[in-house]
């Protein structure tokens, strides 16, 4: 690993990773969880995208607490309320895909299009 | 004297406890309330009456009193409305005339309105009609007037169309309501033309000083030529002559008569008819010192109407007809006198008899109507060749009729006798043509009065379905109680209480004009004793030979169809339909692309919420990129 960094001439202080790593992460959950979102087509798949993008903003809140205002905590407190409501949320979501799949007979987005004009 | 108030309250409560409970109650026990209340305000009237004419004269002039007077509606520190109770002579007369005639019709209704469908609804509505005649008769300033004036034309449209399945009753309410609202339009603009220069609606100060605030606030103003007073004044006798039937506005009376014949004696013959002569006598000091050319106009309308009415009269089959054209005439003659007047003293003597006559004809003509009334009850007709012969049956009917007929044409010691002298007298003063006019019409009235009383109740017999009977005793006595009246309603020193200038007026008999006027009357029922009281070819005759001249008067001279052809074929094709499909076309046809483009347009973005959930998210998504590329790059 260090001779392949060294190859690309790449120096990293190991103990102080750079806040920029850490939003790299947390951009590539939320587009992955986007992307998610909007193509997969079973619906605890979709959850599960929610869920990536919620987390995103999450360590987006806490990287920020820790490199800019190292001596506060109320951006950890709002990853712990964001995770806690994940949590209430989905419960409210799996409730409705198995009302979904009650009706249904099965979870797919395609099928749960009656919510229109 | 605010016990007045009670005058009005009380019928306002019988019309809303009648039309709230009319299901509820029985027929009887409702023309008893009906009655009841009125009789209590009959009382007051009178009451009022000898309270104000023995305590509201001082130094020799009858004062105006307003018991009661409070703001309603401000709109500038002068310009308000008020509500209130005026009393003078003219008004407390008017409220003695309402309450009697509208008791005894109420009493005579329980007779004659008997077993009718509806009979609640009858009762209620006559109370709604007595409340807004005695509130028109009190009104302190002209708009109180105007709203009272439209709350009676209401309930006289109510009453006309009482008998709403038939066809004819109900063209006859509309007739009669859009006729007199168009002159009431003439009225309201009149009342907006005084205000906005005199800046009050009051009457008491329009008139004071001789109506001097209304020449000066209007000095120098005209419009086409024509004064700013003259048009005013000129438009508030049009509203007058609406209600009051003058010529031309005088269709919609005739037609009137289809509705229950006590209230062709209440409303058209009686009050309603004579609310534009009130009127013209309520403003009388204005009409007098700013505006006597207008005076001339009335007087000159009057006369010709009185004539033209009177001749029609004559021709006529329908005995509720007759009266009313000759309720017409009657008014005319009151509006003659009133066109014919001074103001001071003795030259006051037109207004104080136009107002006598007014008060003696309220009697006599409620009594002939509620006679016909009693006829038509017992015949089932109002066709005159459907009767004859029939005072042996109707004893009562016949003598109280016979009185009214007498008191009509001016014989004496009947009370029309008195009035008419009067009228005859002023016109004699003012005018000599007017005068001829009045003298030939006096004679034609005793005509056509006896023309309707000779073929009613003399003649030959006409084959009835069953014998004709004498009316129940609920109906006989009022015309009992309306002929003592018809005999000595004349004998009242009425120029002592009511004159012009308001200082008692001394009159005397004019010995020529009454012996002239007595004639011409005498010969006129000369004339048609000879013609009537047998079966007689003369009459049929003398048609034939006037021709084209009878056929149009027993038409009426074609009135109505100018009025038609005028309404129908110019001002409804050539103005209203061009309007209404202008309406139609542009108006509605804007207001309908707007609507339709909205739907089209939702039409097409409806498509857009297709409930693919992950579709909106991709929308959202894109937007958001597209906004946050944009916002990037115009930063630079």
């Amino acid at each position: 690993m260090e001779k392949l960094l060294d190859f690309f001439n790449i120096n990293i202080n190991f103990d102080v990773i750079p806040m920029e790593w850490y939003l790299v992460v947390s951009t590539m959950m939320f587009f992955v969880g986007i992307v998610g979102f909007i193509i997969r087509k079973n619906l605890l798949a979709v959850l599960i995208s929610v869920e990536l993008v919620l987390n995103a903003a999450e360590l987006n809140f806490a990287v920020f607490n820790r490199y800019l205002y190292p001596g506060a905590l109320e951006g950890m407190f709002f990853s712990l309320f964001g995770i806690a409501i994940a949590a209430a949320e989905t419960a409210v979501a799996i409730a409705i895909i198995i009302n979904v799949y009650r009706n249904m007979n099965n979870i797919d987005t395609d099928s749960v299009e009656q919510l229109k004009h | 004297m605010e016990y007045s108030l009670a005058i009005l309250v009380l019928p306002l409560c019988a019309f809303l406890f009648l039309g709230l409970f009319s299901k509820v109650l029985s027929h009887k026990i409702s023309g008893i309330i009906g009655t009841c209340s009125l009789a209590v305000v009959a009382v007051l009237s009178y009451v009022v009456a000898f309270t104000y004419f023995t305590t509201c004269n001082v130094d020799g002039v009858w004062q105006t009193v307003m018991p009661i007077n409070f703001e309603w509606l401000s709109f500038t520190q002068n310009l308000h409305i008020d509500l209130g109770i005026l009393l003078d002579p003219i008004s407390v007369m008017m409220l003695v005339v309402i309450s009697t005639v509208s008791l005894m019709v109420h009493i005579y209704s329980m007779g004659y309105m008997k077993g009718e469908k509806g009979f609640q609804r009858y009762y209620a509505i006559l109370s709604l009609f007595t409340f807004s005649m005695l509130g028109l008769v009190i009104a302190t300033n002209i708009f109180q007037m105007y709203i009272f004036w439209e709350l009676v034309g209401v309930s006289s449209y109510l009453l006309i169309g009482f008998y709403y399945t038939k066809p004819s009753a109900v063209a006859a309410s509309k007739k009669a309501f859009i006729v007199t609202r168009f002159a009431d339009l003439g009225f309201l603009m009149g009342i907006l033309i005084l205000s906005y220069f005199t800046g009050t609606f009051d009457f008491g100060v329009l008139t004071e000083n001789n109506g001097f605030n209304v020449i000066s606030s209007m000095q120098g103003i005209s419009f086409m030529g024509i004064s700013a007073a003259t048009w005013a004044m000129t438009l508030i006798f049009i509203g007058g002559a609406g209600k009051s039937a003058m010529f031309p506005l005088h269709i919609w009376l005739p037609d009137a008569m289809e509705g229950p014949t006590p209230v062709s004696a209440l409303i058209h013959a009686a009050t309603m008819v004579v609310a534009g002569v009130y009127l013209v006598a309520r403003l009388f000091p204005v009409y007098c010192f700013a505006t006597p050319e207008v005076l001339t106009l009335i007087a000159y309308v009057g006369a010709f109407t009185a004539l033209f009415a009177a001749v029609i009269a004559i021709t006529q089959t329908d005995i509720k007809r007759v009266l009313a054209f000759s309720t017409i005439s009657q008014i005319a003659y009151m509006m003659v006198a009133l066109g014919v007047s001074g103001y001071n003293g003795h030259d006051g003597l037109g207004y104080m008899s136009s107002m006598f006559h007014l008060f003696t004809h309220a009697f006599f003509k409620a009594l002939l109507f509620l006679g016909a009334g009693s006829v038509i009850h017992a015949v089932h007709s109002n066709e005159m060749k459907n009767m004859g012969g029939l005072k042996k049956y109707m004893p009562i009917t016949h003598i109280t009729f016979l009185i009214a007929c007498l008191a009509i044409a001016g014989i004496p010691p009947f009370s029309g006798f008195f009035s008419k002298d009067e009228i005859l007298a002023a016109a004699f003063m003012h005018d000599k043509i007017i005068f001829v006019t009045l003298w030939v019409v006096a004679g034609l009235t005793a005509f056509y009065m006896f023309r309707l009383y000779y073929n009613i109740f003399w003649g030959e017999e006409s084959v009835h379905e069953h014998v004709p009977h004498e009316s129940p005793k609920i109906m006989t006595y009022p015309l009992l109680f309306l002929a003592l009246l018809s005999i000595v309603a004349g004998l009242i020193p009425f120029g002592e209480l009511v004159s012009a200038d308001k200082i008692p007026l001394h009159t005397h008999i004019e010995w020529g004009v009454a012996t002239a006027g007595v004639l011409v009357a005498l010969t006129g029922i000369f004339v048609a004793r000879t013609f009537y009281r047998k079966k007689s070819e003369m009459p049929a005759r003398i048609a034939i030979s006037l021709g084209r001249l009878y056929r149009a008067t027993a038409k009426k001279f074609y009135i109505d169809e100018v009025w038609y052809f005028v309404t129908r074929k110019i001002i409804f094709r050539h103005v209203s339909t061009p309007i209404a499909k202008f309406d139609k076309k542009y108006i509605d046809g804007t207001m309908d692309a707007i609507g339709n483009t909205t739907v089209k347009t939702s039409e097409i973005t409806k498509n857009l919420q297709s409930g693919r959930v992950q579709w909106y998210a991709w929308v959202f998504i894109t937007g958001v990129l597209i906004i946050t590329v944009v916002f990037l790059l115009s930063r630079g």
